[in-house]
């Protein structure tokens, strides 16, 4: 793994230290350079609005740390760059798939199940599955550092979402990125992810989960 | 001037005119001969009473008294922006931006017509000023008031498009470029559309007057195309700047959205 050749430092990639949002927090957590760790929850219990706080989309105390850089010292839309957030539902403002993507080849979209053609289509005939799957495409070109799915599989069949985990896998691997996954899978947040968090009654907590997915408790 | 005097009599057959409307709506069960009526009274009250200032404005034709007058159509037309919003901006902003904008658009326009187009001296004498003033106050502040309606309100539609640019990196222009550019196109359409059919498929109010009141038609007419290109440039300006202004508000220093920044519409 590319992450073991990386110099080990004691900074984590990403740390997220007391952040407090929407009156929800205070949360700490942090994802190691190459690592997966997934976060599940009840419905409401406020892992977007986490991960929005994490992107700086919502006004928030407490600080974010991308490799020991502070988001309050990056101008915030190079910050949501690095820290790329994935919402359930993405949107598409303009006609063509092509026009929301920059003006380089995208070499996700094979590895997603599209061909190259696919830059070329309306959105407004795309299914809500690849809609997920190109914004995910879309997303990864601006090479971020950290992604923050949530629940990137929502809205597709198995063979759709697997493809998708295998290139959330491969480019962690290759840049060495660290990835929060939210999923109300747990078999899928024990397949992705090395580590897990719960959130529950504003309480962010380690969990282990077995091979099968069913919790085993509290580290 | 060869100008014919209205005499009472003349304005009361109009007004007969109107009270046969009002019957009729009342008796076809329209519902329309109240509203219809009360606003008839109000139109004649609120013309005398100006007729009765501009009067008293004229006569005395002090800066000071121009000065004052200006600033109360200048707050009147504030107001009227604001109060035509769905969705306007909380606190000192809803009222401050409108009137900031027609301000800065309107009055420097103006003085800037009075000192070197009109060159009348005093360049404030009321007889131009006041009209010329109020025909750009009235212009840009529709203008206005429809621009930064359609900014807010698209803006509150379009919350997950402008907040998935921003995820994506753009910066707060670039994430509500597209609707600043269409709120601008409904700010200016009344105008363009208004000089393009001047003329031909409408005579303009102004030069209507004038030529009623006596004027050579010529004349009539120079008069109408400096006012027309004092509005187009007038509500240019002024839709600009408080476009420029509202979008900034909309946002904060992150890039991000800031919707609480609206309050909820009444009712």
């Amino acid at each position: 793994m590319v992450a073991l050749e990386r110099p080990l430092v004691s900074n984590p990639l990403l740390r997220v230290s007391q952040l407090m949002t929407h009156q929800r927090g205070p949360f700490d957590l942090s994802i190691d350079a190459g690592q997966c760790v997934s976060l599940r929850g009840p419905s409401g219990s406020g892992k977007s609005l986490l991960l929005r706080a994490i992107a700086d989309l919502d006004p928030h105390q407490g600080e974010v740390w991308l490799d020991g850089v502070a988001c309050a010292q990056i101008l915030a839309p190079q910050w949501r760059r690095q820290v790329a957030l994935l919402p359930v539902e993405s949107q598409w403002w303009l006609d063509e798939v092509s026009a929301h993507f920059p003006d380089e080849a995208c070499p996700w979209l094979i590895p997603l199940g599209f061909s190259e053609a696919a830059l070329g289509w309306q959105v407004s005939r795309l299914s809500s599955g690849e809609k997920q799957r190109l914004a995910l495409a879309r997303a990864l070109m601006n090479r971020p550092r950290v992604l923050l799915l949530d629940e990137p599989t929502a809205s597709l069949d198995e063979v759709s979402a697997a493809a998708l985990e295998t290139v959330v896998a491969n480019y962690r691997h290759d840049t060495g990125a660290a990835v929060l996954w939210v999923s109300h899978n747990a078999a899928q947040a024990a397949r992705v992810a090395s580590r897990h968090y719960r959130l529950q009654n504003q309480q962010l907590q380690n969990r282990q989960l077995q091979a099968n997915g069913l919790q085993e408790g509290e580290s | 001037m060869n100008m014919i005097t209205l005499t009472p009599m003349d304005l009361s057959l109009a007004a007969l005119l109107v009270l046969i409307l009002a019957g009729l709506s009342w008796q076809m069960r329209l519902g329309l001969e109240r509203s219809l009526l009360i606003a008839s009274l109000r139109m004649v009250l609120q013309l005398s009473l100006i007729g009765l200032v501009l009067k008293t404005v004229f006569a005395t034709s002090g800066l000071l008294w121009v000065t004052l007058m200006a600033v109360v159509m200048l707050l009147a037309a504030g107001y009227e922006v604001m109060a035509r919003q769905q969705r306007r901006l909380k606190g000192w902003w809803g009222y401050g931006l409108g009137t900031g904008a027609m301000f800065i658009s309107s009055f420097a326009v103006t003085v800037l017509a009075l000192f070197t187009m009109i060159g009348n001296q005093p360049w404030y004498e009321p007889q131009y000023a006041i009209p010329l003033l109020g025909m750009m106050l009235g212009n840009t502040m529709s203008g206005i008031a429809l621009a930064l309606d359609r900014l807010t309100q698209t803006a509150w539609q379009q919350r997950a498009v402008i907040e998935q640019r921003l995820m994506l990196g753009q910066t707060r222009f670039e994430a509500i470029a597209e609707i600043r550019i269409d709120a601008m196109r409904s700010g200016m359409m009344h105008i363009i559309n208004a000089m393009a059919a001047a003329g031909i498929v409408s005579l303009p109010g102004m030069m209507t007057g004038q030529i009623l009141a006596g004027a050579p038609p010529m004349e009539a007419v120079k008069y109408q195309i400096l006012i027309m290109f004092l509005i187009a440039a007038g509500t240019g300006f002024g839709v600009t700047t408080a476009l420029w202004l509202a979008s900034r508000r909309l946002f904060d220093e992150r890039h991000r959205l800031r919707l609480d920044v609206l309050s909820t519409p009444q009712g």
